[in-house]
């Protein structure tokens, strides 16, 4: 017997003192046997409030936080590459090109030939995002023409991450999962990295981004 | 015999006593769980269908668990569609050996692995290292672990017993022999302790090309794998290898998407107090070009069907490891992690080591008395485990024996040695128990007689007490305190600790 047929046939020895249900289950049962009454989101709040939220708890979780127009996003980005001394920036495949029109590093693309090793000699990365979430201070990537992969994000010790506001932005988890595409790979970023693990103190970053700054940027 | 049980570990009592006498430990567990514990009210504090999220969290699991091989089948096809591969293993030696042949496959000779509590329970990494090949932990305190020939001793902060000097020591004396050395002049800030980290583990993942993890759960209608972390380790063993091997508990699926909705609520505010965790990874299958290009997913039983077959100590898979029960515990605070003889420590521990492993064992038989059934651990845990109740059902097994489920077959257990003056004990508790006057009028006397009472019972309760310290006895009975203070009319109130 193959180790998949003894281990379901041990589940199903295990649950021989449950009744069998009288319908059988599907998605119907399921949504039977669990309360959704928790909540969508907590509390009330206007378009504005919510997006004050989320630059709020950005910055709690030690994100820095910054707000601009669409008009002014490339004047923006040069004054953080220039006040940082970066030189060199990844950019994903399809980032709307005007966001980096006024900025001096020079723009590193990833390949799929690429090495991790030539990723970590890049001073910087930016990237649009798929969603932001107030509640938690949150922003996720999903791989989309303006993210790229995964490991664009993670091996540069310094993320730049542009989410457009409010369009961009949700409440709270639920709201986002609505939004999200589970087919596409996903990463949720709440801050730079941080270990809490010597003696609880929190540390920014061992291993992903040092620095997370996200610009908060408005249509007009 | 299953790598998860420290060898030679002493029984919960023995290990006990002496880790209590330990001052540095207690100093560094006390100062770290009550940390966590106050923060973690205050996240909870800021959801106000926190109890509606608890009990949907509790029934989703709960209905996963009763239609278990119906999930994982889905599961099975969903992430076969996505482009990965799903391997079964019954037990901890049937998945080490498919992981190490899938290495093996590979070529490579090293891996990187993201800290995983079921890798550690099936002993994975010890199982790798017999086959030649080296796996080297990358989250900050398993590498603390593993540098000083550690056993973890939490489930979320494994080095929470070293304080920082400890770890500067270990790091200056073990990491040039497992790669970069530490920097010169290292100080035990943990600001620089963390960057001594980063660069010698930075070096590994680079140029790692299998990455090894668990994962938090799996969606089954989805083929969705999720990893929560803090330090992006995670992140870097999911995506940077060509090749990815998860090894995950078959109680870790969940039926649908949405359902992430609760536990990405719950986990992290219970767990580290977090509104969310820096990182969560989500992965389906293999993507285009972003990640890894294989994908095996290893669904482990080792013992859980077991835990299933047991009405009452199956909800003990609900738990999704949050470790918020570790930090209120007044017993895992003074014990530690080490005590439990388990890469599960603390209530959780104590209920799941001995229904995964069995009672046979004298630190499995011990593993229900490590507790002093107060509750908090029930109140505080985001799938509301009535652990209190298992492990007064686990006692009863311990002492009386009885029907159990082993390997997938029905045994009937012999009482564990050695506890006939427990089951003397029990039997009287539980008279006292029944008749509430008896209770009362012996608690007021015991109160006034209380300057007399000895450290230890005499006659046939001293084999009972030698492993306990008697407690002293109050200078008023709880009753009489609350009928005193907030009694009035005779009412009795009653908690139920929700
Ligand atoms: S038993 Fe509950 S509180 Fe303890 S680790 Fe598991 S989920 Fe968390």
């Amino acid at each position: 017997m193959s180790a998949r047929d003894r281990v379901l046939g041990r589940v199903r020895r295990a649950l021989a003192d449950v009744p069998a249900d009288s319908v059988p289950v599907d998605d119907v049962a399921y949504e039977k046997a669990v309360d959704r009454g928790y909540a969508r989101e907590h509390g009330v709040r206007t378009v504005e409030e919510t997006v004050d939220l989320l630059a709020e708890n950005l910055a709690d979780y030690r994100a820095i936080v910054h707000r601009c127009t669409e008009d002014e996003v490339s004047d923006l980005l040069m004054r953080l590459y220039a006040e940082r001394g970066s030189e060199t920036v990844l950019v994903p495949p399809e980032l709307p090109p005007h966001w980096l029109a006024a900025a001096d590093p020079v723009r590193v693309h990833d390949r799929a030939v690429s090495t991790p090793h030539e990723l970590d000699r890049v001073d910087s990365v930016i990237t649009g995002c798929a969603v932001a979430v107030a509640e938690t201070g949150t922003i996720v990537l999903d791989g989309s023409p303006d993210q790229g992969r995964r490991r664009i994000t993670l091996v540069p010790d310094h993320h730049v991450c542009v989410v457009r506001v409010p369009d961009q932005v949700v409440a709270s988890v639920p709201q986002a999962l609505e939004r999200l595409d589970p087919v596409r790979p996903l990463t949720w970023i709440s801050g730079p990295s941080a270990t809490s693990d010597i003696e609880l103190d929190r540390v920014e970053g061992v291993h992903g981004p040092r620095t997370l700054e996200v610009v908060l940027m408005s249509g007009e | 015999m299953s790598g998860g049980t420290f060898v030679g570990m002493p029984a919960f009592p023995a290990a006990a006593r002496e880790a209590v006498g330990d001052t540095t430990l207690r100093a560094n567990l006390r100062h770290a769980t009550h940390t966590i514990r106050d923060k973690r009210a205050r996240a909870v504090a800021e959801l106000s269908d926190w109890d509606r999220l608890r009990e949907a969290g509790k029934r989703i699991k709960d209905h996963t668990l009763r239609h278990l091989d119906r999930y994982l089948v889905q599961l099975e096809e969903s992430i076969e569609r996505a482009g990965g591969t799903v391997h079964w293993a019954a037990d901890a030696e049937e998945a080490n050996r498919i992981v190490a042949d899938l290495v093996r496959a590979t070529g490579e000779t090293e891996v990187v692995k993201v800290k995983s509590m079921a890798t550690q329970e099936i002993g994975l990494n010890e199982a790798l290292e017999a086959e030649g090949i080296r796996a080297y932990e990358t989250d900050l305190a398993e590498l603390i672990v593993q540098l000083g020939r550690d056993r973890p001793s939490h489930i979320l902060v494994p080095a929470i017993h070293r304080n920082r000097g400890e770890i500067r020591d270990i790091f200056r004396k073990e990491m040039a022999d497992w790669g970069r050395p530490a920097p010169d002049g290292l100080t035990d800030t943990p600001a620089e302790l963390a960057e001594a980290a980063r660069l010698h583990l930075r070096e590994k993942f680079l140029r790692a090309k299998v990455g090894i993890s668990g994962a938090n759960f799996m969606v089954a209608e989805t083929g969705t794998l999720v990893v929560v972390e803090s330090e992006g380790n995670g992140r870097m063993c999911l995506t940077l290898p060509e090749t990815l091997i998860s090894v995950v508990g078959i109680e870790k699926v969940v039926p649908a998407w949405r359902d992430l909705e609760v536990f990405l609520q719950t986990l992290p505010r219970s767990s580290t107090a977090e509104r969310m965790n820096p990182y969560t990874s989500m992965w389906t299958g293999t993507s285009d070009r972003d990640g890894p290009s294989t994908f095996h997913l290893v669904l482990l039983d080792n013992g859980r069907t077991d835990t299933l077959a047991d009405e009452v100590g199956r909800q003990a898979l609900r738990c999704i490891r949050c470790s918020a029960c570790l930090n209120v515990c007044p017993v895992y605070e003074r014990a530690g992690g080490h005590a439990y003889g388990s890469v599960y420590p603390g209530p959780i521990g104590a209920i799941l080591s001995p229904q995964l492993r069995g009672t046979g064992s004298e630190i499995d038989a011990s593993l229900p008395y490590a507790s002093s059934l107060c509750g908090a651990c029930y109140e505080v845990c985001p799938v509301a485990i009535d652990i209190p109740e298992v492990l007064v059902h686990l006692r009863e097994r311990v002492v009386q024996g009885g029907e159990a489920t082993r390997g997938g077959n029905r045994v009937t257990l012999k009482p564990a040695k050695g506890h006939a003056a427990e089951r003397a004990a029990m039997r009287a508790a539980g008279l006292a128990f029944a008749r509430p006057g008896a209770l009362r009028a012996g608690q007021r006397l015991a109160s006034r007689t209380r300057r007399l009472h000895p450290r230890t019972l005499p006659g046939p309760g001293r084999a009972w007490s030698a492993t306990r310290d008697l407690p002293e006895v109050p200078v008023e009975p709880f009753r009489d305190w609350w009928q005193r203070t907030r009694g009035g009319g005779g009412r009795t109130t009653e908690s139920n600790g929700q």
